[in-house]
């Protein structure tokens, strides 16, 4: 509950957040909305000497439609994304998701920047953007580069993001025809973190599904693709025996020691609810069609 | 003063100060110069300690002091922590303030450092050097006793820490023998972590020249700490001691124990002269705060071929941790043992308990203690019962009630309840929920694929331990009466001493309520003074739902006294014989002639004046009165949860809960539902979310509300609540406790209902916290 002592700097602006970062290297992190960071340093689990406390960087707040893509700052809150009508319009698993990320104080802190670059695997917001085809936009010294989510999990608590680089944007490809998506979790009953979270996001063309994304966290040591269940659905009839049959492949590819286990939820068991919850997502995402 | 305030919903005079933020905890108080505690815990469940080096964290600047426990045994005190409970054969290990040469469990103190701040002092734990040589480690009670189990204590072979029985095992075997039918469950009573919302803390100021100790802490017992302080670990003497409860957020047991950590604290502060204070982080209370519960238990049910219980046979493990906490061995023993009988006729009861030290924090009471444990015990076997005799489970346990024309019943298993109507709560519980057309319901559901479950506890509780007497020759090392002093100033405002000590309950508003009543003075009037040692006589404090019916009653019997004094001095200034005073609402009168009166505010001034008190009357207007109950209060009730429970994913639906309690009199309803709400939540908790985990190397791996999960309000539906009342007979108020019965209750009524749900699987068991995985497995389990 007593970290050592740290340095604390408050950047006011990307460049700046940059240049010192590159000043401190190693021994600095970013402080964002310190809901994930502040716990690990309480418990001395992290000692980082120098924080770099991005929160006031108005630049790298709010959501915003740009064409055909929704642009979200990394230091929107998970309310905030939650109640945005732009989110839950275009890009409705991301807002299920910050709408069940822990309680009302951790939302109207926590941050999609920090939650993403955290990367913890039982954390909602992972399972949205890989579903929904995000794309994470990162600055270092060397300039800006764009990471698709899919490259972006690589791990336990391990990203493609470099220690001297900070996301600057979440990308949401939000064009094209007519998408549905969903996000639904098992909550821990103690931290309220997914145990099995599940989103699934759907291309439609009348009842005919021509395309399907859908992604898990809190089974795995990071979020993953389900790709027999898109396989399952690619070119199949909305309806309860196509979800059933995806439902059923949920698990497919992966191995028993690919989920994750602990004394609440064993192995085996987040495998059997990993197809319970990828029937609720598509059914909550269909009965948005 | 015409309306009576017993009985009446006024709401809590202390609750303005607790949600404006202006109650001072422990952690709240700053002393001039004061210094800052911090304690190093041993990671380690059983371990040598081969090197201990503390002397780069008393190099760190802002460090004032490292101890070690070889200057505890330098500076003469007799640095133990005791057990206040005693059982015959017991094996009692010593246990130290802080651990020497050998750590028996992940927790225990093994260095104190004191620095100017917090921050400095955590940062110095992390200077001091420990070896430790790790040794194999036991947490499970039925393993613990294993041939070639790690051993605890060298002195306590296979562990056992005592070997206890009652009821007669011959005449209980014998039941079995002749048994039309016999149940039989293997369960275990999971480990509970007690989660008061304020983590224990203390701020010991100790004053050389006078001699003399202060000691804030959260406790729920001032006197008692006071006691073992000066008796066992810091050898002050007594009168030199001064233990104040200042606000204390809860405590559900854990304050009343007696900890290292407090005599730790007490001990820096004589050791330096300055103030110093500790406060544990939750991770530490998780950790060292006495856990709950425990057991495993094998457990027998015999009934005739007229479907009645004849005989119950009880086997049970019981985790006492590394060392007894204060009350420990009395938990799984006269608070278990004894209420086996719950609200059924039983003949024949023999239940033995193995008290086992395991590497493990001590367990001891949690609210509830002893009783949530023997009531799981005996509903989950009357479920067990009912459904392998086909009957309906509401009417197997009606067929079993003690009738009322038997009280007082004496049970086989010492207790003797006093009252008890069992059908009444059960029938409107029943009626409240709708019992005949939910199991239509039930069997509509199952049709559809879906498995709702109704499951009853109908409880027993026995509270307010008494008499003193009685609880002595059980090896209680304390009494179990309770002191009020009630004194009227000369002004006719009141203040009332009470040897009970609220930590949330409420007592500053029911015990004014009960003045208020007896006085006939405004409750206004009245001020509640308790939790400190200099101002109290003495008290034993508040625990085991005592309260109310032990500290209340003598509050009552100490206001009567008052009223008595003050008739006297009111017949002498009426000029009538004493007898024909009446005293009704706050006056004095002449009976027949109500106009003829003088108010007990007159009384008091006359009585302090003292120009014109009658012959023999001293002066002043106060009584004191140590009143010790002559028997325990037997509260009673039926519960009802009603579950869904998703045959897919094990997901518990708890969708309603009826509770009919039954507390004798109520002295302040929103009070007494308050405890009844909390009381669920927590055996709701019990039942399908709270677990302490231990690893098989004794490590806690449940050490964090991030793993440990307490049932939050929203997995709670809105409880309702009803009542009868059957008064105790034995106390002045005809009250009984109601602090820990809906803990008792409800985990019992939980499981049963996911049981009940689950029928149509053939699932007869799942052990507690029912948690989905699990309710998964039984499903799974049981189709083959
Ligand atoms: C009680 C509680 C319950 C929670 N429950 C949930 C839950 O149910 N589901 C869930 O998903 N999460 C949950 N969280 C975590 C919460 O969502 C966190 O807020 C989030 O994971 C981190 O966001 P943050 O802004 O607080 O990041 P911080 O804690 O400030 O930072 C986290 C990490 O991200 C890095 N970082 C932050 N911003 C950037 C950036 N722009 N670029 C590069 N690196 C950056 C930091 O350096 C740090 O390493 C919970 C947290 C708490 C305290």
């Amino acid at each position: 509950m007593y970290p050592p002592k740290f340095d604390y700097y408050r950047a006011t602006s990307v460049d700046e957040a940059l240049s010192l970062l590159q000043q401190h290297g190693d021994n600095a992190k970013l402080l964002a909305g310190g809901h994930s960071l502040i716990p690990l340093m309480k418990t001395r689990l992290a000692q980082p000497a120098v924080l770099i406390d991005i929160g006031r960087i108005d630049a790298l707040k709010g959501i915003q439609v740009d064409g055909d893509t929704l642009r979200i700052g990394p230091l929107t809150t998970h309310a905030d994304i939650a109640a945005s009508e732009d989110v839950q319009g275009r890009a409705a698993a991301l807002a299920d998701a910050a709408g069940v990320v822990g309680d009302v104080q951790v939302r109207n802190r926590g941050t999609i920047g920090g939650n993403l670059a955290h990367a913890d695997p039982a954390s909602d917001l992972p399972a949205a953007v890989l579903a929904l085809g995000g794309e994470i936009e990162v600055r270092g010294p060397n300039g800006s580069r764009t990471v698709a989510a899919d490259d972006f999990f690589q791990g336990l608590f391990t990203t493609a993001l470099g220690g001297d680089e900070i996301i600057t944007a979440i990308r949401i490809p939000a064009g094209g025809g007519k998408r549905v998506s969903a996000y639904v979790k098992f909550p821990h009953p103690a931290s309220g973190y997914a145990v099995v979270g599940v989103a699934a996001v759907l291309e439609l063309d009348g009842q005919t599904i021509t395309s399907a994304r859908v992604a898990a966290n809190g089974a795995f040591e990071c979020a993953k693709r389900l790709t027999g269940a898109e396989q399952a659905l690619a070119g199949a009839t909305a309806s309860d025996e196509a979800i059933a049959a995806a439902a059923q492949r949920a698990a497919e590819g992966f191995n028993a020691d690919d989920f994750m286990s602990d004394i609440f939820a064993s192995s085996e068991y987040r495998a059997h609810l990993l197809g319970v919850y990828t029937r609720r997502a598509l059914q909550k995402a269909l009965e948005r069609a | 003063m015409a309306e009576k305030l017993l009985g009446s919903a006024i709401r809590r005079r202390e609750d303005p100060a607790l949600i404006t933020g202006r109650a001072k905890y422990t952690d709240d108080l700053k002393l001039p110069n004061m210094a800052y505690v911090a304690i190093l815990r041993s990671p380690y469940a059983h371990a040598r300690i081969t090197r201990l080096d503390t002397s780069k964290a008393k190099a760190l600047d802002g460090v004032v002091a490292v101890f070690t426990a070889e200057d505890v045994a330098q500076s003469g005190i007799p640095g133990q922590v005791p057990v206040g409970w005693l059982l015959p054969d017991m094996k009692i290990p010593t246990r130290p303030l802080l651990a020497q040469d050998r750590v028996r469990y992940v927790g225990e103190a093994v260095a104190v450092v004191v620095a100017e701040d917090r921050y400095t002092a955590h940062d110095a734990l992390e200077l001091i050097e420990v070896e430790y040589e790790p040794l194999s480690a036991v947490a499970n009670p039925a393993k613990a006793v294993e041939e070639g189990a790690p051993l605890v204590h060298d002195d306590a072979p296979n562990n056992i820490a005592f070997d206890w029985e009652i009821g007669d095992k011959e005449a209980t075997d014998q039941a079995f023998a002749n048994a039309a039918h016999t149940v039989s469950l293997n369960l275990v009573n999971n480990r509970l972590i007690p989660n008061a919302v304020e983590p224990r803390a203390a701020l010991a100021d100790y004053d050389p020249v006078s001699g003399r100790l202060t000691l804030w802490m959260t406790t729920q017992n001032p006197h008692i700490h006071r006691l073992l302080m000066s008796l066992a670990s810091l050898g002050l003497p007594e009168h030199k001691i001064r233990v104040i409860a200042p606000e204390v957020g809860g405590g559900f047991g854990s304050k009343i124990h007696h900890y290292p950590d407090e005599a730790i604290v007490s001990w820096c502060a004589m050791q330096l002269g300055r103030p110093v204070k500790w406060q544990a982080t939750r991770a530490e209370t998780y950790l060292t705060d006495a856990h709950g519960r425990d057991h495993v238990t094998t457990a027998e049910m015999a009934v005739d071929e007229n479907g009645k219980i004849t005989g119950l046979r009880v086997h049970t493990y019981a985790n006492m941790g590394a060392y007894y906490s204060t009350f420990a061995p009395a938990v799984p023993t006269y608070l278990y043992g004894t209420l086996l009988s719950g609200e059924y006729e039983i003949p024949n009861i023999y239940c033995r308990v193995v008290g086992v030290f395991t590497h493990t924090t001590p367990v001891d009471a949690y609210r509830g203690a002893g009783r949530p444990e023997a009531t799981f015990v005996v509903e989950r076997l009357v479920d067990l019962m009912a459904r392998k005799l086909g009957m309906d489970p509401a009417e197997f346990r009606r067929k079993n009630f003690i009738p009322p024309d038997k009280f007082p019943y004496q049970t086989p298993v010492a207790l003797q309840y006093d009252s008890g109507d069992y059908e009444k709560p059960l029938n409107k519980a029943l009626e409240l929920v709708g019992y005949e057309q939910l199991r239509r319901e039930q069997e509509e559901a199952r049709k559809e694929g879906r498995y709702i479950g109704i499951g009853l506890s109908t409880y027993i509780e026995a509270c307010g331990l008494a008499p003193s007497s009685v609880v002595g020759s059980l090896g209680a090392q304390a009494g179990q009466w309770e002191s009020a002093i009630v004194r009227v100033h000369p002004t006719g405002k009141v203040t009332v001493y009470s040897g009970s000590s609220g930590h949330g309950q409420g007592h500053k508003t029911t015990f004014a309520q009960i003045v208020a009543d007896i006085l006939g003075v405004p409750y206004d009037d009245i001020e509640i003074i308790q939790g400190d040692t200099d101002e109290v006589q003495y008290g034993w404090g508040t625990y085991g739902s005592r309260s109310a019916a032990v500290g209340g009653s003598a509050i009552a019997v100490s206001a009567q006294k008052v009223v008595e004094k003050g008739r006297k001095i009111a017949a002498h200034l009426l000029e009538a014989a004493e007898d024909d005073v009446a005293f009704e609402a706050g006056k004095y009168y002449v009976k027949g002639a109500p106009d003829k009166a003088v108010t007990i505010q007159d009384v008091a001034l006359q009585a302090y004046l003292a120009h014109n008190l009658p012959p023999g009357i001293e002066p002043a207007l106060e009584a004191a009165a140590f009143y010790d109950p002559s028997n325990f209060t037997f509260p009673f009730g039926t519960h009802v949860a009603v579950v869904e429970v998703n045959p897919e994913s094990g997901e518990v639906n708890l969708l309603r809960y009826v509770a009919v309690d039954d507390c004798g009199h109520v002295i302040n309803p929103l009070i007494v539902e308050g405890q009844v709400h909390g009381g669920i939540a927590q055996g709701v908790g019990q039942a399908l979310y709270e677990h302490a985990v231990y690893d098989e190397e004794g490590n806690l791996i449940t050490g964090t509300l991030m793993d440990y999960a307490v049932p939050k309000a929203r997995f709670l539906p809105s409880f309702e609540l009803d009542r009868t009342v059957t008064p105790c007979p034995h106390n002045p108020l005809g009250v009984k406790g109601i602090g820990e019965a809906g803990t008792i209750a409800a985990s019992a009524a939980v499981v049963n209902a996911v049981v009940d749900a689950l029928a149509p699987f053939g699932v007869e068991h799942i052990d507690m916290p029912v948690t989905p995985e699990k309710v998964w497995r039984a499903i799974q389990g049981a189709g083959n």
